[in-house]
């Protein structure tokens, strides 16, 4: 196992959400359910983060910040749409500005659906994207012998 | 000679460490004192293999060459402090390292790196008096520079400069990067202006950033240690009550601006020095 | 004693053909020449004379006194005409009284007994050999640099026969200073460089170089002043006219000499333009770059701390002492401060120099064995750095049209061999392990075994941690490099280079071999006044030599960290930026960044400092001259 799953730092980003997703997610920092003991730190630079975590739907004005942000993570990363919006667009779906989930724009490798989505589920989400994040890492290894 | 090596060795191996393990338990009672569980006691570790296992992405090749270079001037600090060399060489040094630092984030050219190395910079300036303040303080002690011969000096110093003492407890606040005076980047998830400093730093490069600061942390308890290194468990005593004082500082402050810390750690130092200097010289 | 004659006289007379040669290929050539005559000679006198201690020599003064009792008659009247048609009242009245004072002292004193008018001891061949070899590239420098200022200030009248003239004349003069034993020679050589710096500040003579060069000229010529009655306390006291010979006056200790000695130390002080003079080297910045080069680096201000260094046995343990160590370290510390809020390369230059001449003043004024060898180490190092430092801010001043900090901004990328340069001289001025640290290190030791010394401790400790934050950042900006740049037009004169080059070069090599300096210079003279001698310790030198090989080395680490990285674009809050640092901002409009340096000027500014430091300064010297009046009374 490598250390990237002991150490998994995210970056959590607001496409267009209700904030209600948002709220869950940082609900998952407090003590009550304590993120830090899985090594998670909230970091909020692309730069250092291992997980992207996206709320809300995608739209017009964050598609593009929700594509640098993710382009300018280093490799290994994971990325996980928290909350239906994120995922397909939601209640939001219809609406003129919206494009859909962040599968739209960028690859999404977790989904972790309701709305809200509960802090138990997000960390669920996240903990399964630390298995796809460690295969992402052996892959790169992999890549990077040859 | 030999003696001094192996310490210079012992440190440049076991400090990180040791380092990783303060920083750990650091992680652990900060969690307890906000009622968490906190992280795994090695998380530091972890946090450093994991970097090193990331891409090795930068904004210019550049910027490695400078962290690489704070990071061996760090190190090389440390070194010359445990193996009991002049404690103004190693001051000297460690100014070096930083601006090594503070170079890395300039090169960098971003917004937000650029201001964290502006504050990195006050940060450095803020510092800077009250080292050489307590570094002359130790001459004025002991009659030596030489780290080992303040170490050996048979009484506990920290009787003779016990406000250089207070001052240096002031100002390791802001070189362990603890709030409220973590300015130029912070360890905490309440960031300001993205990571600072470090914003443009990620995979190794941030690893390397993050090794200097594992030495760094057992450099300055080290220093802190010297004040009473003639009852050496005393002096491990008073490390951790110190270090403990920084947690609870840490966990229980909000960020001011650079104008309080420059403002309040000069008052300290001049205060500090001249008090404690003065005094000794009319002794 | 030939070699000693032929370096005063030899650039003078150069000036003085350079007086009639038109500008032009011809003249250019000769400089070049007489400057690498003179750089030679200056070896020549280090090997001849480097082990040979103090040696002095046997000239007859009177025919040579005469001629410059004249001479000084001549400047005089020539400064009064000045004085008068500027309506510069205050000046005219100092130059009478001066001359007034002089020719009374000269009446007073039998100066047929003086002997060994000329000397040389090791800190003489360090002074020569900084005036020789980095006054003499600084006149080399100027040939390329005069070209281009002409070209770029085109309705100024082309005076550079004169410039080139008077900038030997400066030369001669220094030399005259450092190799005289007859004080009333040295005062004579000291007059020339207040002449020189006076005309050479003025030289584009518009109005601000006006107003700054007779600005200049009164201050000097108020230290002049201080500087001639000591000869009315010498002819006073001792009508023989032995104390007029220095190395008699210093021989005779504190006891006789510390008249003299307050009232040299006041000349010294306005000379090296501590606070309150400071003013002088400040407006001085109106003059072409070669000219602040040269006042700053390697004439002038080093003349002040010659003479401030000289004295510095006598002052060792006294009141007038511990007052100039006090200018000298409040000094430091405030034209520090006021660096950081200065924008201005020049100024930022100007103000440092006025620091670190406040660290060597304040060292000079306690005076033991460890304070003066740092001293001197301190002018070696500052005379190197910032010329070095000027001459390439001059060079670049002219490819980018601008000498603020702030229009540096990536500099290493445009104009990478000058920058480089820059980095090395800025790194020299005050990053370990370069020569400041050394310096700084040997201060503060010296400080610490001085009576009383925790103030200046104080002030050297804040004032070194202000050092270090206007120079990073200044480094900061020249590699802030945020694109890769079109070099900008890299046509550098072959003068500027060879003058550039072989600074840098030197640069290094001191910070290598200051060991070597150490012990085969500095040593040897504290050594023959101190009877001992302050060294480092063969493990600190090893320790900062090999971090000077580690800075040297690690930049070879840059061929690892080349190899497959992969290049990300600056975070910008998640907007894309393009590589040349434009980001998209609101209704889709491109807007560059722009990074600014903290200037601090709240804090920190020109105004509040100065008036903070020359109150102190002024309440220092008034206890200085406070001192000097009751030892004369009693
Ligand atoms: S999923 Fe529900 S709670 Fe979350 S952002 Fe969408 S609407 Fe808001």
């Amino acid at each position: 196992m490598s250390y990237i799953t002991k150490s998994p730092w995210i970056i959590h980003y607001d496409g267009s959400s209700c904030n209600g997703c948002d709220i869950e997610v940082l609900a998952c920092l407090t003590p009550l359910y304590d993120l830090e003991r899985f090594g998670i730190v909230n970091t909020g630079n692309p730069k250092h983060a291992d997980v992207f975590l996206v709320t809300g739907g995608i739209n017009e004005q964050s598609r593009e910040v929700v594509k640098n942000t993710y382009d300018q993570m280093p490799d290994p990363k994971v990325v996980v749409a928290i909350g239906i919006c994120a995922t397909t667009g939601g209640v939001f779906r219809e609406c003129y500005n919206i494009m859909g989930g962040v599968d739209k724009v960028i690859p999404v490798d977790v989904y972790v659906p309701g709305c809200a989505a509960r802090p138990e589920s997000i960390i669920d989400g996240v903990v399964r994207a630390l298995g796809i994040l460690e295969e992402k890492r052996t892959k790169m290894t992999e890549k990077g012998g040859k | 000679m030999i003696t001094e090596i192996i310490f210079a060795i012992g440190f440049i191996i076991l400090a990180p460490f040791i380092g990783a393990l303060i920083g750990g338990i650091d992680r652990k009672v900060t969690a307890r004192m906000q009622g968490r569980v906190g992280p795994p006691v090695l998380q530091p570790l972890y946090d450093v293999f994991k970097l090193f296992e990331k891409e090795k992405a930068v904004v210019r090749n550049e910027v490695n060459f400078y962290i690489f270079s704070y990071l061996i001037f760090v190190v090389f600090t440390g070194a010359l402090f445990f193996s009991g060399s002049d404690i103004l060489l190693v001051i000297f040094a460690l100014t070096l390292a930083h601006a090594f630092l503070i170079l890395g984030a300039y090169a960098a050219t971003s917004p937000y790196s650029h201001i964290g190395a502006e504050r990195e910079l006050l940060q450095l300036m803020a510092v800077e008096p009250m080292l050489i303040l307590a570094a002359a303080g130790f001459y004025m002690a002991t009659g030596s520079f030489s780290v080992r011969d303040i170490a050996l000096w048979p009484e506990p110093i920290v009787m003779t400069l016990p406000l250089l003492f207070v001052g240096i407890v002031y100002v390791l606040t802001i070189k362990l990067r603890k709030s409220p005076f973590d300015l130029a980047t912070t360890h905490h998830a309440h960031q300001e202006l993205v990571k600072g400093l470090t914003t443009e730093f990620a995979g190794p490069t941030l690893g390397m950033v993050e090794i200097a600061h594992l030495y760094e942390t057992v450099f300055f308890l080290g220093l802190v240690w010297l004040f009473f290194a003639s009852m050496p468990w005393v002096g491990l005593l008073a490390v951790i009550i110190v270090y403990f004082l920084e947690i609870l500082v840490d966990n229980t402050t909000t960020r001011v601006r650079w104008q309080v810390m420059l403002r309040s750690a000069w008052l300290v130092a001049l205060v500090a020095g001249a008090i404690n200097l003065g005094v000794l010289t009319l002794m | 004693m030939e070699l000693l004659v032929f370096l005063i006289l030899f650039p003078a007379l150069a000036a003085l053909l350079f007086c009639i040669l038109p500008n032009g290929r011809l003249r250019d050539t000769i400089v070049v020449l007489v400057s690498a005559v003179i750089i030679a000679v200056t070896l020549y006198l280090f090997v001849l004379f480097a082990g040979a201690g103090t040696v002095y020599f046997d000239i007859e003064s009177g025919m040579i006194s005469q001629i410059m009792t004249g001479l000084e008659v001549i400047i005089s009247a020539g400064l009064l005409y000045l004085a008068a048609k500027y309506r510069q009242y205050l000046i005219a009245g100092l130059v009478v009284i001066q001359l007034g004072v002089v020719l009374y002292a000269e009446s007073l004193i039998n100066e047929t007994a003086a002997l060994n008018n000329l000397f040389i001891d090791p800190f003489s061949i360090i002074m020569a050999m900084i005036i020789g070899i980095i006054g003499s590239l600084i006149c080399v420098y100027s040939v390329g640099y005069m070209r281009d200022y002409h070209a770029h200030h085109e309705g100024m009248p082309d005076k550079r026969r004169w410039f080139f003239a008077l900038l030997f004349v400066f030369l001669a003069a220094m030399f005259g200073v450092v190799f005289s034993n007859n004080l009333f020679w040295l005062f004579f050589f000291w007059e020339v460089t207040t002449l020189c710096s006076f005309l050479l500040i003025g030289y584009s003579w518009d109005e601000e170089a006006r107003k700054n060069a007779f600005w200049a000229l009164l201050l000097n010529l108020l230290g002049g002043l201080a500087f001639a009655f000591t000869f009315v306390w010498i002819g006073l006291t001792d009508p023989s006219g032995g104390l007029v010979m220095m190395d008699t006056l210093l021989a005779a200790g504190p006891a006789v000499a510390m008249i003299p000695a307050a009232l040299i130390g006041f000349a010294g002080l306005t000379k090296a333009a501590q606070m309150p003079f400071s003013s002088w080297l400040v407006g001085a910045m109106v003059a072409p770059t070669p000219v602040s080069a040269l006042l700053h680096s390697s004439t002038m201000v080093k003349a002040g701390v010659y003479m401030i260094v000289r004295f510095a046995p006598i002052y060792n343990v006294t009141m007038v002492g511990y007052m100039i160590s006090l200018v000298g370290g409040v000094t430091f510390l405030l034209a520090s401060g006021i660096a950081i809020s200065q924008s201005n390369a020049k100024k930022v230059l100007a103000y440092s120099t006025i620091a670190n001449l406040g660290l060597v003043v304040a060292c000079a004024g306690i005076g033991s064995y460890a304070a003066v060898w740092a001293a001197i180490l301190l002018i070696v190092f500052h005379a190197i750095a910032k010329s070095l430092l000027f001459l390439s801010v001059g060079t670049v001043e002219h490819k980018i049209g601008s000498r603020n900090i702030e229009d540096m901004t990536g500099l290493l990328g445009r104009l990478p061999a000058v920058t480089v340069m820059m980095i090395i001289g800025i790194a020299g001025m005050f990053l370990a392990p370069f020569g400041m640290l050394i310096s700084k290190w040997a201060a503060l030791v010296a400080f610490l075994d001085a009576q009383y010394g925790f103030i200046l401790v104080l002030l050297l400790a804040f004032g070194s941690a202000v050092t270090v934050f206007f120079w990073t950042k200044w480094l900061g900006k020249l590699i802030e490099v945020a694109w890769n740049p079109k070099p900008v037009e890299a046509k550098i004169s072959n003068h500027e280079y060879s003058a550039l080059v072989p600074l840098t070069v030197l640069m290094v090599a001191v910070c290598i071999g200051f060991p070597l300096l150490s012990s085969y210079l500095v040593v040897p003279y504290v050594f023959g006044i101190y009877g001992m001698a302050a060294t480092l310790g063969q493990a600190n030198m090893t320790i900062m030599v090999m971090m000077v090989f580690m800075v040297l080395i690690m930049p070879l680490s840059l061929l690892y960290f080349r190899k497959d990285r992969k290049i990300l674009p600056h975070y910008m809050g998640g907007l894309s930026s393009t590589p040349d640092m434009h980001f998209k901002g609101s209704i889709g409009v491109q807007r560059p960044v722009a990074l600014g340096n903290y200037y601090l000027a709240d804090y920190f500014g020109e105004k509040r400092l100065s008036n903070i430091g020359n109150g102190f300064c002024i309440a220092f010297i008034a206890m200085l001259m406070i001192t000097v009046i009751l030892g004369v009374i009693a």
